[in-house]
C-alpha cells in the first residue's frame, strides 16, 4: 500500500506523542462516535505501479482508437508538436498553484500575459483573459457578460451554433434568468439575417458561430452591420484553427470573441480538459470573468506580472462577483499559447490551408460518389462540411470494421465530415472506396 | 536575484520557424474561400527557433514554484505530492474523440463509470457526474440540482442560500449565478456555525445551506447532525463543499453526515496536479432524490453490457460542460484512489490531520492560535500583538517565507479572522519538513523584532520584489503591444 506518506510508523508515533496523543484515532475526536465509519471503504485493493500500468492498459484495450478520424463537431484532431507536452511537463508549472504570490509564480504569470497577448492577436481584440473550462462554458459565461454590459436580459444565438454549446448556455440561462431566443439559418447553412433584426428588440446581443457548427462560414460582417444598427453586442464564436486564413473577429467588429482552443496542441483526451477563451474590446474588459494577468513593475523598476483587476473576482465581490470561477484551465491555456509560438504566423497560416485543403479534396471525392451530395454546395467551409446520403449509419458501420471513424451521423441523417492536416490522400481513397462499396451493397434498399 | 525577463515577442526574429509540416498531398483549394472572408495580413505571432522556444519556456518555469520545488502548505488548497506515474498513464487515452460511437470507446466509459462508483463509497452518496471542471464549477452544478429539486416540487419560494461568513468565496458567488439570493449568517465564537443564527435565518424561503466540514478553519463541525435537521427540517436541502475533504476520507462521510449534494475537488484531495490555476476537476455526488436532476449524459449498461452515453432524462438540469468533464484529470485522480485503496486513503488522512496539528503545536507560544483546540487537516494561525505593533503583518511574514524556500500558506482568509494563515502541509511531508519549516516561522518571528525592516523588505531571492498591484488595477496593461 502506497500513500505517499514518508513518514515511518516511529516517527508518526513520536509525533503523536509530542501533542500529547497515543493513537490516531485522537485525532479524530471532534467527530460524532455516531457519525463515523466504523468499517473500512468497500473499495478495490492497493495496487503497485506495475499493477496500476496493467490494469489502465485494460480500459485502454476496450477502446479502438488511434485509426484515422474524420469526425470534429467541437474537437479536433491536429498535429500536436512534441515540444508542447514535454514543456506543459516540467513541474515548476504544473505542479504549481493559482500564481497568488507573484514573486515566486513569475514564470506562470509571464506566461498567462503571453497567452492573453496571444489571444489577442489571434481574434484582433484588446483583452483576453486566463481561460475558462471550455468552449461552451466560455458561450456561457459571455451571455452573463451581454446581460451585465447592456442590462437587457434578452440574447440572441445562432441556430448554427455547435448543440453542445447551446445545452450549455441553456442550462446557465435558466438560472440567471436570461431569455434565449434562436435565430434559424437560411437554406444556405447560415445566419437567417433577416430573422436577426427582427428579434433584436429588447436583446444585448447575437452569438454567431464562424465556421459553424455544419462547417459553414458566415457572412459575419452583414451580421455584425444587422446587430450593431440594432444596438447590440456581437459574440463570435470561432475555432482558432482557422484564424491564419479566416478573418480575425476584431476585423469584423465582433466585442467578444470566444471559442474552445482545443485546436491549438490540445490532445482529444476523450473530451477535457481543453481550455475555453474569451477576449473582449477593450469596453468590455471589466465585464470579463476569471483571472487576468497584468503588467507593473516593483520598487525597483523591474517588470512584474500579476493577477489584476480582481475586484471582479469571487474571493473578493463574493456573491457580486462577475462569475464563480476560480480553477481555470490554466496549463491548456499555456499549452495552446505555446502552440500559436511554436507555429508562429506562417506556421499558423499553413496549418489552415492545408485543413482547407483537405477537406474540399475529401468533399469532392465523397461527392463524386452516386448518392452522396453536399447539403451546402455554394456555402464556403473551412474544414468540415454536412454530406446527405442514405445508410449513414451503414457507412460509419464498415469504416469501423477498418478502426476508422467517419463522419458524425447528425439526427437528420446528414453526415458531419471533418478532414485536417493528419488526414492523407491514401486515407480519403480508402474511405471512399469501402463507401462506394457499402452504397452499392445496400442501395438497393432505398 | 533580481532579472528581467524577455517576453517571448521580444525575442521574435522575421523568417525564424519551429513549426514542420509535410508537404500538402492534395490541390490547393484556397480559392474555395471567398476573399472577403479571408485576411491577408499575416498574424501577429513571433517566429522563433525551436531552440530558442525551448530555452524561453524552460526558464520561465524556473521563474516558477511548485509542489515538486518544495513545501507548498497552501491552506485549502491541499498541494499533496503529484504522483509521477499518473501523469505517464493519463495520456493514454490522449488519441480518444469525445464523439466516438460508444462500442469504439468502452474503455473511457468503463473507466468513468468505476470512477462514480469509487466516489459513492468514499462520499457516502448514491450517484455522481464527473462533468464539472472544477470546484466552482461543481458548487454551481450542485445548487442547479437544489433549484431544480424545489423547482419540481413546485416549491417556488425558495430562493436563498444560506453560506457561513467563514466559507470559501466561490460559495456565495455560485449561490448568485445558479439564480440564488445568498443570506450570510455569522459564525458562532468557536469557528461554527451559530445554530441561533442558522435557526433564525431558516424559512420557508430557504432552499439550501452550503457548508465546508471541517471549515475553512480547520475544525470539524461538531454540531453537524443539529445543522443538518434544522436546515431538512425547514425545508431546505445540505450542500457540502468538498475542498476540506482530504481530512475525513475513510473516517466519516458527508452522506452519513446529513449532506444531499456535494462536489470534491479531484485536484486537491485525489493528488492530480493544479497546473497552475488549472485544469481541475469538480465531481458532483447526490443522494437518490436529487438523482432525476443529473446533468446529462449520464454512463449506462444495456442489458448485454455494453455502456452508453443516455440523454434521455426529462428532469435533468441539462449539460453543464460540452463533453464528459475533463477527461484527462479524472484518469489520474482514479489512478490515485485504484494505488491507495481504502486503506491508503485512510492513512493519507490521518497523516494530514497530524501534520496539521504537529505544526499547530509546534507554533503555539510564537504565533497566535485563535481557536486552539484539535485541528483537522489545515490550522489558522495569526501574528502575535507584538508583531503587528511592530508593523509586520501576515503579508510580510509570507513575503519573509518565500525568501526561505517556502511558498506561504494561505493569507487573510478565512475573513472572520483577522490576519488570518492558513496552514495546510497534507500528508505528503516528511516530519523534517515540518521541523523546518517551524524553523523558519520561528526565525521569523524573531526577525520581527530585531531587524522588522528586514522582514518588510523580503523576498529579496526573488527574480522581482513586491508589486505594485494598485498601478496594475488602475492602468491596467493585460497585453504586450508590438
Amino acid at each position: 500500500m502506497r500513500s505517499y506518506v514518508p513518514n515511518t510508523e516511529k516517527e508518526r508515533q513520536e509525533m503523536l506523542e509530542s501533542i500529547g496523543m497515543t493513537e490516531m484515532d485522537d485525532l479524530f475526536a471532534d467527530i460524532p462516535k455516531d457519525l463515523r465509519l466504523n468499517r473500512p471503504l468497500d473499495l478495490p485493493k492497493p495496487m503497485s505501479e506495475m499493477e496500476l500500468r496493467d490494469l489502465l492498459y485494460d480500459y485502454v484495450s476496450m477502446n479502438d482508437e488511434g485509426g484515422p478520424l474524420f469526425r470534429g463537431a467541437g474537437a479536433y484532431r491536429h498535429y500536436i508538436p512534441s515540444l508542447i507536452p514535454q514543456l506543459a511537463a516540467r513541474s515548476e508549472f504544473y505542479t504549481a498553484y493559482t500564481p497568488y504570490q507573484a514573486e515566486m509564480s513569475q514564470g506562470m504569470l509571464q506566461s498567462l500575459f503571453e497567452y492573453q497577448t496571444v489571444i489577442c492577436d489571434l481574434t484582433g481584440l484588446d483583452a483576453a483573459n486566463a481561460s475558462v473550462y471550455d468552449g461552451a462554458t466560455a458561450a456561457a459565461e459571455a451571455l452573463l457578460m451581454l446581460r451585465d454590459n447592456k442590462r437587457k436580459k434578452k440574447v440572441l444565438y445562432a441556430a448554427s451554433l455547435n448543440p453542445n454549446v447551446v445545452a450549455v448556455m441553456k442550462t446557465y440561462a435558466h438560472c440567471a434568468g436570461i431569455e434565449l431566443v434562436e435565430i434559424p439559418m437560411t437554406d444556405k447553412g447560415v445566419t437567417d439575417i433577416e430573422a436577426v433584426a427582427a428579434n433584436m428588440d429588447g436583446a444585448a446581443g447575437y452569438i454567431a458561430a464562424n465556421p459553424n457548427y455544419y462547417g459553414c462560414l458566415e457572412p459575419m460582417d452583414d451580421i455584425s452591420a444587422a446587430v450593431h444598427a440594432a444596438g447590440g453586442l456581437l459574440v463570435a464564436y470561432v475555432n482558432p484553427i482557422t484564424l491564419g486564413v479566416i478573418r480575425r473577429p476584431g476585423d469584423y467588429g465582433a466585442d467578444i470573441a470566444i471559442g474552445d482552443g482545443q485546436p491549438l496542441g490540445l490532445p482529444l483526451a476523450f473530451g477535457g480538459p481543453y481550455v475555453g477563451f474569451m477576449a473582449a474590446t477593450k469596453k468590455l474588459m471589466r465585464n470579463l470573468p476569471g483571472r487576468i494577468a497584468g503588467e507593473t513593475t516593483d520598487a525597483e523598476g523591474n517588470r512584474v506580472f500579476v493577477l489584476t483587476l480582481q475586484a471582479r473576482e469571487q474571493h473578493i465581490r463574493r456573491e457580486m462577483a462577475s462569475s464563480n470561477i476560480c480553477s481555470n484551465q490554466m496549463l491548456c491555456a499555456i499549452m495552446a499559447s505555446m502552440y500559436c509560438c511554436t507555429m508562429g504566423p506562417a506556421g499558423m497560416r499553413e496549418v489552415a490551408e492545408q485543413n482547407i485543403n483537405k477537406a474540399h479534396f475529401l468533399a469532392s471525392k465523397l461527392c463524386a460518389l452516386d448518392g452522396v451530395k453536399l447539403r451546402y454546395p455554394n456555402t464556403p467551409f473551412f474544414n468540415e462540411f454536412v454530406i446527405d446520403v442514405k445508410n449513414a449509419e451503414e457507412i460509419n458501420k464498415a469504416l469501423a470494421k477498418y478502426s476508422i471513424t467517419g463522419g458524425l451521423v447528425l439526427p437528420d441523417g446528414g453526415m458531419l465530415w471533418c478532414a485536417t492536416e493528419m488526414n492523407s490522400a491514401d486515407e480519403f481513397d480508402f474511405v471512399c472506396d469501402i463507401i462506394e462499396d457499402t452504397l452499392d451493397s445496400v442501395g438497393g434498399e432505398e | 536575484m533580481r532579472s528581467n525577463y524577455k517576453l517571448i515577442f521580444e525575442r521574435s526574429r522575421a523568417g525564424r520557424r519551429a513549426f514542420d509540416l509535410p508537404a500538402c498531398d492534395v490541390p490547393s483549394a484556397i480559392l474555395e474561400i471567398p476573399g472577403e472572408m479571408r485576411t491577408n495580413e499575416p498574424l501577429k505571432l513571433p517566429e522563433l527557433g525551436e531552440v530558442d522556444l525551448v530555452r524561453h519556456y524552460t526558464n520561465l518555469s524556473r521563474r516558477n514554484f511548485g509542489v515538486d520545488n518544495g513545501f507548498y502548505p497552501l491552506g485549502s488548497c491541499t498541494m499533496k505530492y503529484n504522483p509521477k506515474i499518473n501523469e505517464e498513464l493519463a495520456p493514454m487515452f490522449d488519441d480518444v474523440h469525445p464523439l466516438l460511437d460508444p462500442e469504439m470507446s468502452q474503455g473511457c466509459l468503463a473507466l468513468m463509470r468505476d470512477m462514480e462508483c469509487m466516489l459513492c463509497e468514499i462520499c457516502g452518496m448514491d450517484a455522481f457526474t464527473l462533468q464539472p471542471a472544477a470546484g466552482a464549477h461543481g458548487e454551481l452544478t450542485g445548487l442547479m440540482h437544489i433549484r431544480a429539486y424545489h423547482e419540481h416540487r413546485g416549491d417556488l419560494e425558495r430562493k436563498v442560500i444560506i453560506v457561513p461568513d467563514a466559507a470559501h468565496g466561490t460559495n456565495p458567488a455560485s449561490a448568485a449565478m445558479a439564480g440564488f439570493k445568498v443570506k450570510e449568517i455569522k459564525s458562532a465564537p468557536d469557528g461554527g456555525v451559530d445554530l441561533d443564527a442558522l435557526r433564525a435565518a431558516v424559512g420557508p424561503d430557504t432552499a439550501g445551506l452550503m457548508l465546508t466540514n471541517p471549515s475553512t478553519l480547520g475544525l470539524f463541525e461538531r454540531n453537524i447532525k443539529e445543522i443538518a435537521k434544522i436546515v431538512h427540517e425547514a425545508g431546505g436541502l445540505l450542500y457540502y463543499d468538498g475542498a476540506n475533504l482530504n481530512a475525513i476520507m475513510g473516517i466519516v462521510r458527508p452522506g452519513d453526515m446529513g449532506f444531499d449534494v456535494m462536489h470534491i475537488n479531484l485536484h486537491k484531495t485525489f493528488s492530480t496536479p493544479h497546473g497552475g490555476g488549472g485544469p481541475g476537476s469538480g465531481p458532483v455526488g447526490v443522494k437518490k432524490h436529487l438523482i432525476p436532476f443529473m446533468p446529462v449524459p449520464r454512463i449506462e449498461e444495456k442489458d448485454d453490457g455494453e455502456l452508453y452515453l443516455s440523454y434521455d432524462k426529462p428532469e435533468s438540469i441539462g449539460k453543464i460542460k460540452s463533453f464528459y468533464g475533463n477527461f484527462g484529470v479524472i484518469v489520474k485522480a482514479y489512478c490515485y484512489i485504484r494505488s491507495l485503496g481504502a486503506a491508503g486513503l485512510k492513512e493519507a488522512s490521518e497523516n494530514a490531520v497530524l501534520n496539521a496539528n504537529y505544526i499547530m503545536n509546534q507554533l503555539r507560544g510564537t504565533y497566535e492560535i485563535p481557536h486552539d483546540r484539535i485541528c483537522m487537516h489545515e490550522c489558522v494561525v495569526t501574528p502575535t500583538e507584538e508583531m503587528m505593533a511592530n508593523d509586520v503583518h501576515t503579508s510580510d511574514i509570507a513575503k519573509a517565507l518565500i525568501d526561505r524556500g517556502y511558498h506561504p500558506p494561505t493569507i487573510y482568509f478565512p475573513l472572520i479572522v483577522h490576519e488570518a494563515m492558513m496552514i495546510e502541509p497534507t500528508e505528503s511531508e516528511a516530519v523534517e519538513t515540518l521541523d523546518e519549516f517551524v524553523t523558519a516561522m520561528k526565525e521569523i518571528a524573531a526577525q520581527v523584532k530585531e531587524d522588522p525592516a528586514a522582514v518588510h523588505a523580503a523576498p529579496v531571492t526573488t527574480p522581482v520584489g513586491r508589486p505594485d498591484e494598485v498601478t496594475a488595477a488602475r492602468k491596467p496593461i493585460v497585453k504586450y503591444e508590438w
